[in-house]
């Protein structure tokens, strides 16, 4: 099931995705700084949301990737499944990182401090802490067949607490500025700023996509000598 | 369906039996109730900050904390001369395993609570009324899924090296939801709040407790086999 030659075609695809990502990201700054307005009450640090919110939903799309990897590694017994579960969560939490380090920066001018409990900045860092426990419990385990298991369990009912993060944020009082793309039906943002928003969008996908592959491909080689060791 | 039942209720029993013996769970976990207590007590200046105020939280922490410490005993005590195995290998199914376990650490979480909640009405000067019954009913309510996913989790860390340190890790994370709930649904209950304002955190505690219990017996079955 695994191939060393596989994993370096991940690994080699995943650099040519990545590089893609990069670029649009730096197309995503150009755009940011040069064709999309300045915001009239918030100012320049506005435009810090063409990335947080892309990261925020990067982020949730790579743990709710493990967990349907993890679900279907359950099901299949697929090593290759469980390293991809692996790679994402890894990625996600990379992209929780520049959430949890982004957020701040715009809230320091914005809400007068730099760390609010905020009910969607708030559960950003729990997600960030389940996942510090799956790896927690991954690197305690030696054996990668009950390793996988383990792990796979973890991300499975992480994406169990998924909606109940998600729950929250419509219950409790928030202080986040409300979703104005999707919560209302009509888009009101001015056009550029539509476009490099969902050009943000794009890029978070790309760039996931991207480090996974790579991740990924990581994984299955680290995989690979494991066997060989044991062997 | 009953020879499930039936299982289930013959393997609480024996745990619950183990624990009547030596009552390890209850004492550790019992004394470390009280222990928190009394460091959130003494970790305040006693002038300034009145121990009314702090209550509601510290109940809270008492009971997630306390209740860490009956959830790591659950598989620690099945690893003792691998008494697990024998479980396993008795006709009985995985299914039957978890809701067993799930009940034995329910009983005793909430075994454990009962013992701290009139400590700590008495220690944090809390007024007594009717509303300290929904108290009490919203950590037992918190406590079945959180018993749900713990039973979960620490049959998987008892297989590791790190089983105590894991497990808080792991689950922590898990209990926040629960925990804020009830927390919250709590302080509006001491501050005599209408129902009205109670009901959603309620809701939340539910629905929380059908999902994880949901999820974990469907997923215990994948931690437990060879």
């Amino acid at each position: 099931m695994l191939d060393a030659a596989a994993a370096d075609r991940a690994i080699t695809r995943g650099r040519i995705v990545t590089l893609l990502g990069v670029a649009a990201l730096a197309g995503l700054y150009v755009m940011a700084v040069l064709y999309t307005p300045t915001e009239r009450f918030q100012g320049l640090v506005q435009k810090i949301f063409y990335v947080h919110p892309p990261a925020a939903y990067a982020m949730q799309l790579a743990f709710v990737m493990t967990g349907i990897a993890s679900a279907l590694y359950l099901w299949l017994r697929d090593a290759r499944l469980d390293a991809f579960a692996e790679a994402s969560a890894e990625v996600g939490m990379w992209m929780g990182a520049i959430v949890v380090i982004t957020g701040p920066i715009w809230g320091r001018p914005v809400w007068g401090t730099w760390w609010e409990w905020e009910p969607r900045l708030t559960f950003t860092v729990i997600e960030l802490l389940v996942f510090a426990g799956y790896f927690a419990l991954r690197s305690a385990m030696r054996e990668p067949a009950e390793r996988a298991k383990f792990a796979a369990v973890v991300g499975v009912t992480a994406l169990v607490l998924v909606p109940f993060n998600h729950l929250t944020v419509y219950l409790f009082a928030s202080q986040h500025p409300t979703p104005v793309v999707v919560g209302t039906k009509k888009p009101e943002l001015p056009p550029e700023m539509l476009r490099a928003f969902l050009t943000g969008f794009a890029t978070f996908t790309v760039l996931y996509l991207g480090f996974a592959m790579q991740r990924y491909g990581i994984g299955v080689r680290r995989l690979l000598e494991e066997t060989a060791d044991a062997a | 369906m009953r020879t499930v039942l039936r299982a289930a209720l013959a393997i609480a029993a024996k745990d619950l039996r183990i624990e009547t013996r030596n009552r390890t769970a209850m004492l550790t976990a019992g004394a470390f109730a009280i222990l928190v207590q009394l460091v959130f007590v003494f970790a305040r200046p006693p002038g300034e900050v009145s121990l009314s105020l702090l209550a509601p939280s510290v109940l809270w922490i008492t009971f997630a904390l306390a209740g860490l410490v009956v959830l790591n005993r659950a598989f620690l005590l099945e690893r003792e001369q691998a008494a697990i195995e024998g479980i396993l290998l008795a006709p009985v199914s995985r299914m039957a395993l978890f809701w067993g376990k799930w009940l034995a650490n329910a009983v005793l979480v909430v075994a454990v609570l009962t013992l701290a909640f009139p400590l700590w009405l008495l220690f944090f000067n809390v007024a007594p009324s009717t509303s300290l019954l929904g108290v009490y009913g919203l950590a037992v309510l918190a406590a079945l899924g959180f018993t749900g996913a713990g039973t979960l989790f620490a049959a998987m860390t008892a297989r590791t090296r790190y089983a105590e340190l894991l497990l808080p890790v792991l689950l922590l994370p898990f209990l926040i939801p629960p925990i804020f709930a009830g927390a919250s649904g709590s302080i509006r209950l001491l501050q005599e709040r209408p129902f009205d304002e109670v009901a959603g955190w309620l809701r939340i505690l539910v629905m929380y407790d059908v999902a994880f219990l949901a999820t974990a017996s469907l997923l215990f079955p994948f931690v437990v086999d060879e």
